[in-house]
């Protein structure tokens, strides 16, 4: 039996905190009747699907780790990781640009925006892979007055990877700028001001002051930018840039087994999604420093559990 | 050392006060009669004599106490890491927080990241301090450990301009006072004049509102 504290057992100098109140937690019997009901609908689709002649588990077996799909998954990883580099490094210089105080810097930045963003990707991935038709040859050098360091051939230059690469690199230049930017217009002002106050340049002040605070409003939305990426990859099929999706395509021109093969491409876009949403997680966490609401919640969470136990 | 007096330590730069500081003309090169801006850099280099304490702290709350110290000396010095760390820490001694060097600012107390702050303004080695309300954002109890280390750099010589609504701690630190109204110094004299026998009738107005 518990009982009240008494007056004696709280006099000053000996102050003790309550004893947490152990109670009946509500039950909630609708969760487990739905949870049973969708279970039997996923069992459902599950054997529909796995007594379905047209799914060919062979086929999907025969595919999912042959070296030709291999391959067209290292270049779908590629074209990623590089359109996401030039991305995130180009995003950041013109959204530092869109916020100087250098008027010239800010309608570059605007233009470079306002043009990337309202193309739509697939048109610009054609464009790209269809330069040599507006520009056939490229040259190095100083227009108009004749001076010239290079020149080449356009369709030996750009290649479809190279294309794939431009078109998805510089269009998520123009997505991954307002990102920094929305996160650079949450730092407080106060942060902008100490740091000049110290006499820091604008330079250092971004660096070291400002992008790492902004790290964490900017990495949970480009961590889905990076998962939209890898799935936008898919679209440089149409000018056959060797990535997964082109690749299945080819093999499925072939053998017609359409959707065995598109459930491969699945399989292999949704176990790369997993791993990204992964690194996620642990990205978010090391940028979350010093804003220990998530760590100290969790403390207290632990804190209260143990002394329930232990009481 | 200031011109027409003190002007609110946060309108320093567009105020139509001057400030010198080491005989250096702040945020402006004279030409003949002609006032030139100074360019960011130079400007930067002179906010760097100048300490300033926040009334909001604005500690940098991705960096602990000790890296919110180390980074002024460090990164806009260039004083070696392992000099600007002893300073550092020396100087969070300074103020009381020598158990506290690893904290992030969010698990430190008002009045605990109030005196990291003027640690870290005084590790650039200012000439001068300015210090915008430093202890209005803070819980009663704790304004008197802030006030406590003011008090203490005061007698170490600081030169110190101080933004404040503590009467008792500017009659008894400061060695001018001045009351201001809207950027304008309505009454300034040493403090037992003002703020003890004041002339003005708005300073006896403000100060019956503020000692009642």
């Amino acid at each position: 039996m518990s009982s009240i504290a008494s007056p004696a057992s709280v006099a000053p100098g000996n102050l003790k905190r309550p004893r947490p109140i152990k109670a009946v937690p509500v039950r909630h019997w609708g969760r487990w009747i739905s949870a049973a009901i969708l279970l039997f609908a996923a069992f459902a689709l599950g054997w529909s699907l796995a007594h379905n002649p047209h799914v060919h588990f062979a086929t999907i077996g025969a595919y999912l780790f042959k070296p030709l799909t291999l391959r067209g998954v290292v270049v779908t990883l590629e074209m990623t990781a590089i359109a996401m580099v030039i991305g995130i490094v180009g995003g950041t210089i013109v959204a530092v640009m869109r916020l100087s105080d250098n008027p010239v810097l800010r309608v570059v930045a605007w233009i470079y925006v306002w043009l990337f963003r309202g193309v739509p990707l697939l048109v610009q991935i054609i464009f790209w892979g269809f330069l040599g038709a507006l520009y056939p040859t490229i040259f190095v050098g100083i227009p108009f007055v004749g001076v010239v360091f290079g020149r080449g051939n356009t369709s030996a230059l750009i290649g479809s990877f190279t294309a794939a690469i431009l078109a998805l690199g510089l269009n998520e230049v123009a997505y991954a700028a307002e990102l920094v930017r929305s996160g650079i217009i949450s730092v407080d002002e106060g942060q902008h001001e100490a740091a000049y106050s110290m006499g820091m340049s604008r330079g250092l002040t971004m660096r070291r002051v400002v992008l790492p605070q902004a790290m964490r409003v900017i990495i949970p939305p480009m961590g889905n930018e990076t998962i939209t990426m890898l799935k936008m990859t898919s679209l440089v099929s149409v000018i056959s840039g060797n990535d997964l999706l082109t690749t299945v395509q080819k093999v499925y021109e072939q053998n017609f087994q359409v959707i065995p093969l598109l459930i491969v491409a699945s399989l292999w876009y949704l176990a790369l999604t997993t791993v990204l949403t992964v690194g996620q997680h642990y990205l978010e966490k090391r940028f979350g420093r010093g804003f220990g609401h998530a760590n100290s919640a969790r403390a207290e969470r632990k804190a209260s559990k143990r002394e329930a136990r232990n009481g | 050392m200031a011109d027409d007096a003190m002007v609110c330590a946060d309108q320093v730069w567009k105020s139509f006060g001057k400030l010198w500081v080491d005989g250096e003309l702040m945020g402006y090169r004279q030409r003949g009669n002609v006032l030139h801006e100074t360019k960011t850099r130079d400007v930067a280099r002179q906010r760097a004599k100048i300490g300033m304490v926040f009334q909001r702290f604005n500690l940098f709350p991705h960096r602990t106490a000790l890296e919110n110290v180390m980074e002024g000396p460090v990164h806009v010095k260039g004083v070696p890491r392992a000099e600007g760390e002893r300073d550092a820490v020396a100087l969070l001694g300074q103020v009381g927080l020598g158990d506290k060097l690893d904290s992030y600012p969010a698990q430190l107390s008002g009045g605990q990241q109030q005196r990291v702050a003027i640690a870290r303004a005084l590790a650039l080695r200012p000439k001068v301090m300015l210090f915008d309300e430093p202890t209005s954002a803070l819980d009663p109890e704790l304004v008197g450990e802030v006030l406590d280390v003011m008090q203490q750099l005061a007698r170490d010589g600081m030169t110190m301009i101080v933004v404040t609504h503590e009467i008792g701690f500017a009659r008894e630190v400061a060695d001018g006072v001045a009351l201001t109204d809207g950027g304008v110094v309505v009454e300034s004299s040493p403090p037992n004049e003002v703020l003890v026998k004041p002339r003005q009738e708005h300073t006896k107005l403000f100060l019956s509102k503020v000692l009642a």
